[in-house]
């Protein structure tokens, strides 16, 4: 009895977390109208969604602002680690704490006050205000992959670098940068996702003028169950999947 | 010690970083508990004079009931989360190494995907014609279909299923760590299992269990679109009235007042939490 309890209990609320995102896939090839009983397999709800022009332009605008998120939040937040590992300096505990106190807020506190911020200096609210939330909020992860990567490293290598005569940027460039390269990669998609799947803060900080799919999706799917959100969802649902066996797979990899 | 000069990389790295969280995460924390501050003004959002009002406003009763009201769905929300989450990491903590990590990848998976989505998705299987009502329909289970979505409880589900795998990781974390002999030495000294639980067990493991309350009571009462999908209009949450003070009805100091309120919660938690690790600390020792 001790053997197989655990193991059932396991699966069943594997099961239960899984069934839901299961479902919804399924259903998204469903020809059925009423999304409720099944109506044959069909692709009519992927093919109205991409003849939707506003959905298109919504989707590649999402796109844009997770791949500049990313990217601006990766070199930042590497920056960031190296120097905390790297660097005595005043304020270090400061730093690390206001990083610890991003991820640990709610996100609905970032979002308003962000909000608040944007509207003081006049920023209109569009792709820089969406821009500067994300990468806000990415930052910490970035942070943490990074800083445990050079965790594990072995020190004599930097200092090596320095008795040979390179400089602090030389050495960073030729020595640091490789070793935490698989590091990098990994945040970079941890932040594409986390900024692609985002709708709190960004309910907040968007404006009328960038529409982003996440956003489409909450005004779509506050009325009623509709066929075209089920595509939808399977789309980014696959799409933040792949983002990260991906990043999973990069870290796992580099470490044997 | 070299001068700034000549370690420039350091300093433009110090510079960028510190500029970056000074003026997008310290300046507006500062701005939401000055505007807690201020008094309502439709045209400029927040004026002067300074007033404790929108903090007197939080006792209204009206108010004061959708509060209690969010912390009690939120604190439900914890509790299921521990009921099932506590077993749970301590079943996995026993899982051949290899596969735990897989075990624990298939967890964070749900977390990084969109939790809209996954919202959405439940909504699919709670609805009165949905697939939960019709299989249990089909089995003989129950006659007509139960009304389970725009509940209290559909609420609970939405945000118990969006915040498991906060509640299982730290306490798979201090499971990890749970080391075996103490659990021999208790009952070598005849502890029975309930005495071991209740005396050993559970005391080691209430740090996960802190700080898996931490990181679901919080997000339980922020997630605003949790009940707009599944709750309908009786079910808000703190964080639907912070929403809509800011987007709607335009009362930013009442909804700075509400959110600073969520903030000192999430500090009180962090400091049992860091109590709760110390004084485990020195009992170990």
């Amino acid at each position: 009895m001790t053997r197989w309890l655990p193991r059932t209990y396991l699966t069943l609320v594997y099961l239960l977390l899984y069934a839901p995102i299961a479902v919804l896939v399924v259903f998204s090839f469903n020809d059925s109208r009423t999304g409720y009983e099944w109506g044959g397999l069909s692709w009519r709800w992927y093919e109205s969604l991409f003849n939707n022009r506003a959905m298109v332009e919504a989707m590649w605008n999402s796109l844009w602002l997770a791949l500049s998120a990313a990217t601006i939040s990766t070199l930042i937040g590497a920056l960031t680690a190296l120097a905390l590992h790297r660097y005595r300096f005043r304020g270090k505990k400061a730093l690390n704490g206001m990083l610890f106190v991003v991820m640990m807020s709610p996100e609905i506190v970032l979002a308003i006050s962000l909000l608040a911020l944007f509207l003081l200096v006049g920023l209109q609210l569009g792709y820089v205000s969406l821009l500067l939330a994300h990468v806000t909020f990415c930052l910490p992860f970035v942070v943490i992959t990074v800083m445990a990567r050079l965790s594990g490293f072995d020190e004599r290598l930097p200092e090596a670098a320095r008795d040979l005569g390179a400089s602090d940027f030389t050495m960073t460039r030729t020595v640091l940068i490789p070793v935490i390269m698989p590091a990098l990669l990994a945040g970079w998609l941890l932040g594409f996702t986390l900024s692609l799947d985002d709708v709190v803060v960004s309910t907040f900080v968007s404006g009328p003028s960038y529409e982003i799919l996440p956003l489409r999706i909450y005004s779509m799917v506050r009325v009623g169950l509709k066929p075209e959100v089920n595509a939808l969802g399977t789309l980014l649902l696959m799409f933040s999947m792949v983002m990260l066996i991906m990043s999973q797979w990069i870290l796992t990899r580099s470490k044997q | 010690m070299r001068s700034a000069l000549q370690q420039p990389f350091k300093t433009a790295v110090l510079v960028l970083v510190w500029g970056w969280l000074l003026f997008l995460v310290f300046t507006p924390n500062l701005l939401v508990v000055g505007a807690s501050v201020m008094t309502r003004d439709p045209g400029s959002f927040i004026s002067l004079p300074i007033t404790l009002d929108a903090y007197r406003q939080l006792l209204n009763p009206l108010y004061l009931d959708v509060f209690l009201h969010s912390l009690y769905m939120a604190s439900m929300t914890t509790l299921v989360c521990l009921v099932i989450g506590y077993p749970f990491a301590w079943a996995l903590s026993k899982v051949p190494r290899q596969r735990q990590v897989l075990l624990i990848f298939l967890l964070i998976v749900p977390f990084w995907t969109n939790s809209l989505v996954r919202t959405y998705a439940l909504k699919l299987m709670l609805a009165t014609n949905g697939l939960l009502n019709n299989a249990l329909m089909s089995l003989g289970l129950i006659e007509e279909p139960l009304k389970l979505l725009y509940s209290e409880g559909a609420v609970i589900i939405g945000l118990v299923y969006l915040l498991l795998p906060f509640m299982i990781l730290p306490l798979y974390s201090v499971f990890e760590d749970l080391r075996e002999d103490l659990l021999r030495a208790s009952h070598d000294l005849g502890a029975g299992h309930f005495a071991t639980f209740v005396h050993v067990i559970v005391p080691l493991t209430l740090p996960g269990v802190l700080a898996g309350v931490m990181l679901v009571l919080l997000p339980a009462m922020g997630l605003f679109f949790v009940p707009d999908i599944l709750g309908g209009s009786r079910n808000l949450l703190v964080g639907n009235v912070i929403k809509n003070q800011f987007l709607d009805a335009r009362n930013w100091p009442f909804g700075a007042a509400a959110s600073i309120v969520l903030t000192l919660t999430m500090a009180f938690l962090m400091f049992a939490h860091r109590l709760s690790k110390r004084r485990i600390g020195e009992e170990g020792a």
